[in-house]
């Protein structure tokens, strides 16, 4: 039996991209997950491993890349939605930065 | 003073990571940005400086480092410098026997070995697997 491959995209709003921490918090949800889940920065890939610390911090995405997945395996749907969330959420870093330019400021 | 416990850490279900660097705030930054950015899942140790509080590595300490670091999964050993490395190895041979092939140096370097490596041993992989995740860093 051919096993059900599901899709997700989200639009990649940190301000700067899948840097060193996102990177750590996308592998970290990710590897959580029983699934294959692969990551590409356009429709057509290359596709690389989300598990893979190395990989994604390499792919270098910046603000504004339509980041997209794809997974296979039983939990293959739950992982996509709690990765595209992470994705929304701005990696839940939105309180960080705010603090970081307030210092910058100074 | 040449090093620190981990704070919570260690329930033994993941690899351990050890820094050791000559400079005590070289391993206590690269520490820091591992507790930061990984979080606190992993087992973690790190020393540097000799005993009078200069740069330099400690077989001592390390022999502390791992210690505080260790995991019945294993430890991953970062280092910096030549000393940090052949000390780091003398510290692995100076172990008790049920812990033989269990602790490791990993060729990488050391900031971004031990983010690394720390992100793969959060996520409950092997020792191996940890190792060679912070080796796929360096040019082979």
């Amino acid at each position: 039996m051919a096993e059900q491959e599901s899709t997700a995209s989200v639009l990649l709003t940190h301000e700067v991209g899948l840097h060193a921490r996102p990177s750590v918090k996308l592998t970290k949800l990710a590897k959580t997950y029983s699934s294959d889940i692969a990551l590409a920065t356009a429709e057509g890939g290359p596709w690389i491993d989300a598990k893979s610390i190395v990989r994604v911090m390499a792919a270098k995405a910046p603000q504004g890349t339509v980041l997209h997945f794809r997974a296979s395996g039983a939990d293959a749907d739950a992982a996509l939605a709690a990765l595209v969330a992470l994705v929304e959420r701005d990696f839940d870093e939105a309180g960080a930065q705010l603090s970081e330019k307030t210092h910058a400021g100074d | 003073m040449s090093a620190s416990a981990s704070p919570s850490a260690s329930l033994g279900s993941n690899v351990g990571i050890v820094i050791v660097s000559h400079s005590p705030d070289v391993a206590r930054g690269t520490a820091e940005m591992v507790r930061q950015m990984v979080g606190d899942e992993v087992p973690l140790a790190f020393c540097g400086g000799n005993p009078d509080g200069g740069l330099g590595t400690s077989v001592e300490a390390i022999l502390g480092a791992i210690d505080r670091a260790w995991s019945e999964k294993g430890v991953a050993i970062l280092v910096d410098l030549g000393g940090a490395e052949t000390n780091s190895e003398m510290a692995i041979e100076m172990q008790p026997e049920e812990r033989a092939g269990r602790i490791v140096v990993c060729n990488a370097p050391i900031v971004e070995g031990a983010v690394i490596a720390a992100t793969e041993a959060s996520g409950g992989a092997s020792l191996d697997i940890v190792r060679r995740t912070a080796e796929e860093l360096s040019p082979a």
